[in-house]
């Protein structure tokens, strides 16, 4: 039974057999790779990854991985529900998003993944009347979401997240005939249907065009070509289905089966693999028989330049004269591109070469890459690799993805041979394929450690940009603890060894890696790992160690953890911070008593760290706070919360002077302060008695000027002026400029003879109406400036 | 919190900010209520830890039901954990971060936007401001190549620099193959120079953000000024909405005047109008249809000026308003006093009077830590008689505010060390007597007389060099130090005679608008030979960066 699949994308050759006892897994290449024996359950379908991986789905919906050469990776399961109605078919798909499994369940209802490293499982929804398995199916993927296409006698139904659609294709008639076998193009863009009547529909995948409707039957796997064609296969028979209405036919010996690619499709049978594809344009023009085309001409002219004939010439010249040599260069290397025999490669390319000689100006490039490519390509498709990619194949698969396929094989030399062959950038190349190397090396356990951390840091000593950690990370999977911290003392990235070293619990190793990279976000993650591992005596004691941890984690119980923050200042003796702390807390009282607690705590704290100062003052704030209250309760006026200043404030605009004298005692206020407290209350309140009365109560420390201000500011000029005598003399010309006094100011500016008094003098005075008022200043100006 | 629309190919994406919400566990109930559905949480982490209150959630309408969340500026654990901790970590499908170290600002202007930089790295001892800084410099280098040579100077550049060789270590092989742009990299604590950013900043673009404050290259005005045009329809409201402007280099008149001295916007500015009126009179010389078509396609041109003249003519009223006041020119005369070191030791009578009147606690605070820097500490008894002062006056919960200010060495006790202010003065030439404002001829024209220090750093670099002024580096806190990096060879850059150098400056703490100034004038300078670019943690002024150093616990008092 034909259980065996090919690899999905572009892989190639892997040509792979299942024995007919499905408990034997034979994988078989050219040469085979290894030979497995099956001890787990009933297999329903085989498949590979994007990533060369084997991927066995079991009966009851567990799939299984196992890499190139049988080693098994790991397993996971398609859930409960397709474990309970066990699976009854499988279909192994590939779409941008990874490898994805569908199945459908023995309760007929279909559930898939789209990405078996990423698995999230999706339920489709139920198909109406569906009493028996399908007759088939298949997976589509569309608008970035991947369908199921089913067909259940004639009646076919699409699939997606939400809803069963039913579909007609167009062409196809709903009675005539239920579909028994459906294929999608390698690009999903292209469907082919075959019914039990004989009939192939081809249309594209959304069902909207149809492009022929033939009669035949059998089991069909469909390529992609310039023009939209299957392959029909019926035992012996292989019929290439095209758009006209002519088929292809070939004869197979053996059972095969078909493998759709890129640009053709692999045949498949016990002794003998084969790609059947559309002849590429280049070698037909140039393979025609008789063919004209430039490039067949310059073939020829090559061939007759070898037997040192003069028709070379001949042939050359008819290229020449339609001046078409650069485009019969480019037929011929893009011919030798597709063709697989390297002999014919060569003749290709030899007569391009000859070609080129007679050019000027000839782009270089595609020669070059065309020489280095195939190189490439040849030498992977030799049988002991056996990767027999198509040129096309090649450039969709990109280089990078072929040396991961020559690393899955573990044929690390020639990935190697391939990256400096290439000039690939080290990182991407040569250092990758060292870095898998390496993955390898750790894991043979008949070498010792030291062996092993010898020789993989001389072959990886030059490379750049090694991840030493991943290789780590392999050799302590592998259950080598010292041969992983050895590794990782190679590592040049601090951050990338930080998460393995917990792994193996070696905490302050990671610490102080983690410090030393600079992340704090790493910090923060060791130090939150310890405090879950260790005691707290434990874990205090490692961050007392690392100062930098040690702020970061208070830091964060300031916001998480007030209470751990305290046990810290404490463990510290850190008896300022602690003040801080109470301080702090003392805010977040609601009820006074608890306030002050908090506060006689802070000062008790402030005294311990010698902080005179700050213990003082907190012992003001609690007597600020003690004495608010008080006249609150007899008062009733609302001072809680308030400042000293907006305290006395309060207190004056309600006119209780005495408890105010005694705050200005208490607190030692100074006088200036004090002074400029009253005026401004007692201006506020417009109470220009009192005013008055408190000007004359003592010499002012302020002076008189702030008196004439505030009261400017209330609008009151006729308080104003009262106090403008008061004004020390190098204030006075402000004062009367102040009261809108212009000439006394004037006065005043002269008297003192100052030159920028009498300016500012000057700028107030308008020219017109105090004409005189500015001579006499202009005047004053002139004389003083002379001195 | 960084604000940037992600353009997702054609999806719509809608950016609400969303504060005041208490957990995360509302992100997602927000998320869930709102009828467009597919939401990304935009997170800052550090907002996050801090006080979960501050999120972007951006809307997109095509996919519901389907919600992403995204870091800024990087993915981290410790978030993660919290999310997983509160049990919301399995609804978002997608976890992602959005990369978002260096924003630039304008052409030579690159800023982190990390407000709280400079509190994390010298009050909390937090570094990761720093990570991230050494991280987008790595980009940067990813970008225009690596940068040969590294000057620094204070801890945190050493720390910087210390993690850029360190991740070049750890990319090693990685990195592509450019032609450096850069040619030196200078990076400067802010600590180095506390007190330049105290200084009130006196060119025009420093002045808008001293007096309205520029935040995200916007500016928002009181609409007064603005509402004249509208005379036409009859309107006699006045808008009640702020006018919002945006401050940047595109706009041509702006980029003229915004470096210079607020003294000499006002002469720009008219000959800026002669200009233009000029240009509207050319239409009556327009004779031909050809000239008229000409004149014609420049109408927009010439109308887009005269709306940004009109602009700038009313800020720059706005402005003239706080300058002349007696009020502004009193503290900058006691600031001027203080940097030329008048009685410095001394009670000022001035911050007295200020704090008597109660006028705004951080003018008290800028001017306070003022003297204090100017005179490399206060005494005892000065310094207790200002902290009782402002204690009485604004309330005792500010001890928080004082003692952060003493940590970051703001306000300091004289110590026994003889005061080196005056020394590193005059040996920078910090102080100069007869600043040119109109045609300035050296940088100490953006404050009047006062160059700043930070700048004056870099001038010396550049020339004659840093060896010059050893002596007084010592002065200054933090190591002074020069890292070379290898560039490939082939890669080395051969200058042109007459080719510029190109510097860049990074101010770890924040830079101000005054030094940007500065920074360009010096670019411009002829035979200077350098250029500069600015990069910075934070464009910050005196007022933004004393609040950032606040400390209020907040009172829940009933």
């Amino acid at each position: 039974s034909p259980y065996g699949t090919g690899v999905a994308i572009l892989t190639g050759a892997l040509r792979f057999t299942l024995a007919t006892n499905i408990d034997d897994i034979k994988l078989r290449r050219d040469l085979s790779l290894c030979l497995l024996q099956w001890k787990s359950g009933v297999v329903k379908q085989l498949g590979w990854t994007v990533s060369d991986d084997l991927l066995c789905v079991q009966e009851d919906g567990t799939v299984l991985v196992y890499d190139l050469l049988g080693g098994f990776k790991r397993h996971f399961s398609m859930g409960n529900e397709v474990s309970q109605s066990q699976v009854l078919e499988t279909k192994i798909f590939h779409s941008p998003y990874g490898t994805g499994v569908a199945i459908l369940t023995g309760a007929l209802r279909f559930t898939l993944a789209t990405n078996i490293d990423d698995i999230k499982l999706r339920r489709l929804p139920e198909v109406p009347d569906l009493q028996g398995a399908p007759s088939c199916w298949a997976v589509l993927t569309q608008d970035r979401q991947s369908k199921v296409l089913v067909a259940n006698g004639s009646h076919l139904f699409v699939l997606d997240n939400t809803a069963c659609t039913p579909v007609t294709p167009p062409g196809l008639s709903p009675q005539a005939s239920s579909i028994v076998h459906m294929c999608v193009s390698f690009s999903y863009k292209y469907l082919a249907l075959l019914t039990d009547s004989g009939h192939v529909w081809m249309g594209t995948s959304n069902l909207k065009d149809k492009f022929v409707l033939l009669l035949f039957s059998c089991r069909c796997r469909r390529p992609k070509s310039q023009q939209p064609s299957a392959v029909v296969m019926w035992d012996g028979l292989l019929l290439v289905v095209g758009e006209c209405k002519e088929t292809i036919q070939y004869h197979l010996d053996d059972d095969s089966i078909l493998v759709p690619e890129l640009d053709g499709v692999r045949i498949i049978s016990g002794t003998h693999h084969e790609l059947l594809q559309e002849v590429p344009g280049a070698c037909e023009e140039i393979f025609k028989i008789a063919s004209m085309a430039p490039g067949a001409l310059l073939l020829e002219a090559h061939k007759e330049y070898e037997k040192e004939s003069q028709k070379a010439d001949e042939y050359l010249r008819e290229i020449k004269e339609q001046s078409l040599l650069s485009e019969a260069v480019r037929q011929c290397v893009e011919a030798a591109g597709h063709e697989h025999e390297p002999e014919t490669q060569k003749t290709l390319l030899r007569a391009a070469s000859f070609g080129k000689c007679f050019l000027s100006n000839f782009p270089p490039e595609q020669f070059v890459s065309m020489c280095r490519d195939l190189r490439v390509l040849n030498a992977v498709r030799d049988y002991t690799v056996g990767i027999p990619l198509s040129l096309t194949q090649f450039k969709q698969m990109t280089i990078q993805v072929l040396i991961d396929r020559l690393v899955y094989r573990k044929l690390y030399p020639l990935a190697i041979e391939v990256c400096c062959y290439l000039k690939t950038p080290e990182y991407q190349g040569v250092s990758r394929v060292l870095k898998h190397w390496a993955c390898y090396k750790v894991q043979q356990k008949e070498e010792s450690d030291e062996v092993i951390a010898k020789a993989v840091s001389v072959k990886l000593a030059d490379a750049a940009g090694i991840s030493y950690s991943e290789i780590a990370t392999k050799a302590y999977e592998s259950g080598r603890t010292e041969l992983a911290i050895k590794l990782l003392e190679f590592e040049p990235r601090s951050g990338e060894q930080v998460p393995l070293l917990l792994k193996m619990k070696k905490s302050p190793l990671a610490l102080s890696k983690a410090i030393e990279s600079g992340d704090t976000d790493l910090v923060y993650t060791v130090v939150m790992y310890l405090k879950n591992e260790l005691n707290r005596g434990d874990f205090f004691m490692m961050l007392r160690n690392q100062p930098v941890a040690l702020s970061l984690y208070k830091q964060f119980c300031k916001h998480q953890e007030q209470d751990t923050l305290k046990d810290l200042f404490n463990q510290d003796d850190d008896h300022e911070e602690l003040g801080n702390f109470y301080v702090k807390a003392s805010y977040k009282e609601q009820r006074l008593e608890a306030r002050i607690a908090h506060l006689q705590s802070a000062v008790d704290e402030y005294y311990k760290a010698k902080k005179e100062f700050s213990a003082k003052t907190t012992e003001d704030e609690m007597r600020l706070l003690r004495f608010q209250r008080k006249l609150e309760e007899e008062k009733g006026e609302q001072l809680v919360g308030f400042s000293l200043h907006d305290t006395m404030t309060t207190l004056l605009s309600v006119g209780l002077h005495k408890h105010v004298e005694q705050l200005y005692k208490d607190f030692r206020v100074p006088d200036k302060r004090f002074w400029w407290l009253r005026l401004k209350a007692l201006a506020e309140k417009e109470d220009w008695e009192e005013l008055e009365k408190f000007s004359k109560s003592k010499k002012s420390p302020i002076g008189y000027l702030p008196f004439v201000e505030v009261c400017i500011k209330h609008h009151n000029k006729y308080e104003a002026r009262k106090y403008v005598s008061k004004v020390t003399l190098e204030q006075k010309v402000k004062a009367h400029l102040a009261v809108g006094d212009v000439e006394g100011a004037a006065e005043a500016a002269i008297e003192r003879r100052n030159e920028s008094e009498i300016g500012t003098v000057l700028s107030r005075c308008a020219a017109t109406t105090d004409h005189l008022l500015v001579e006499r200043l202009n005047r004053a100006k002139a004389t003083v400036a002379k001195k | 919190i960084c604000f940037a629309l992600l353009c997702h190919r054609t999806k719509l994406i809608l950016i609400l900010e969303c504060q005041a919400t208490k957990t995360c566990r509302k992100y997602v109930d927000l998320a869930t209520n709102t009828d467009n559905a597919n939401v990304k949480v935009l997170i800052d982490p550090k907002q996050f830890s801090r006080n979960e209150a501050n999120g972007i959630i951006i809307i997109d309408k095509l996919q519901p039901r389907d919600f992403h969340i995204l870091f800024v500026p990087r993915r981290s654990l410790l978030c993660e954990q919290r999310l997983k901790e509160k049990g919301v970590l399995n609804s978002f499908t997608n976890i992602d971060e959005y990369i978002l170290d260096l924003i630039p600002y304008d052409g030579d202007l690159l800023s982190m936007e990390s407000e709280s930089s400079f509190r994390e790295c010298y009050l909390e001892n937090d570094q990761t401001s720093l990570y991230h800084a050494a991280k987008g410099l790595m980009t940067l280098q990813a970008l225009y190549g690596t940068i040969p040579q590294i000057f620094g100077k204070g801890e945190c550049a050493r720390h910087v620099a210390n993690m850029m060789l360190r991740m070049k270590r750890e990319f090693a092989g990685s990195q592509t193959q450019i032609l450096p742009v850069f040619d030196t990299l200078l990076l400067l604590d802010r600590n180095v120079d506390l007190l330049t950013p105290l200084a009130t900043q006196l060119t025009y673009e420093g002045l808008i953000d001293e007096i309205f404050g520029i935040t995200n290259g916007y500016v928002k005005l009181p609409p007064e000024k603005f509402a004249q045009k509208k005379q036409g329809e009859g309107g006699k409201e006045l808008p009640t909405e702020p006018k919002k402007l945006q401050l940047n280099s595109a706009e041509e008149l702006y980029a003229e005047i915004r470096d210079k001295n607020f003294n000499a916007v006002g002469a720009a500015l008219s000959k800026k109008a002669k200009i233009i009126s000029a240009a509207f009179e050319e239409r009556h010389n327009a004779k031909t249809v050809g000239e008229i078509k000409q004149f014609v396609s420049q109408l927009p041109h010439m109308q887009a000026a005269r709306s940004s003249l009109a602009n700038h003519t009313s800020i720059a009223e706005l402005i003239k308003d706080i300058t002349t006041s007696e009020d502004f020119f009193d503290s900058l005369t006691v600031e001027q006093e203080f940097m030329t070191g008048v009685d410095t030791d001394k009670v000022s009578t001035y911050i007295e009077d200020c704090i008597a009147q109660k006028d705004p606690l951080i003018k008290i605070l800028r001017l306070v830590c003022m003297q204090s820097v100017c005179n490399n500490g206060l005494k005892q008894k000065v310094l207790d008689y200002y902290k009782k002062e402002i204690l009485q006056t604004y309330g005792y919960k500010h001890i928080l505010t004082l003692k952060n200010l003493e940590r970051v060495g703001l306000l300091k006790p004289q110590s026994t060390m003889r005061n080196n202010y005056p020394t590193i003065r005059k040996t920078l030439k910090l102080w100069m007597e007869d600043a040119n404002e109109q045609n300035p001829n050296d940088i100490s024209y953006v404050y009047s007389g006062y160059a700043p220090l930070s700048v004056r750093l870099t001038q010396v670099l550049a020339r004659p060099g840093w060896r010059s002024i050893e002596e007084v580096l010592k002065m200054l806190p933090g190591p002074h130090f020069e890292e070379r990096q290898q560039v490939p060879t082939g890669l080395h850059k051969k200058r042109q005679p007459g080719e510029n150098r190109t510097i860049l400056v990074f101010f770890l703490g924040g830079v101000t608008y005054a030094e940007i100034a500065a920074l360009r004038f010096l670019s411009n300078m002829e035979d200077s030979g350098t250029e500069y670019i600015i990069a910075a943690t934070k464009l910050i002024n005196g007022t933004s960066w004393i609040k950032s150093l606040m400390d209020s616990p907040e009172e829940n008092l009933p």
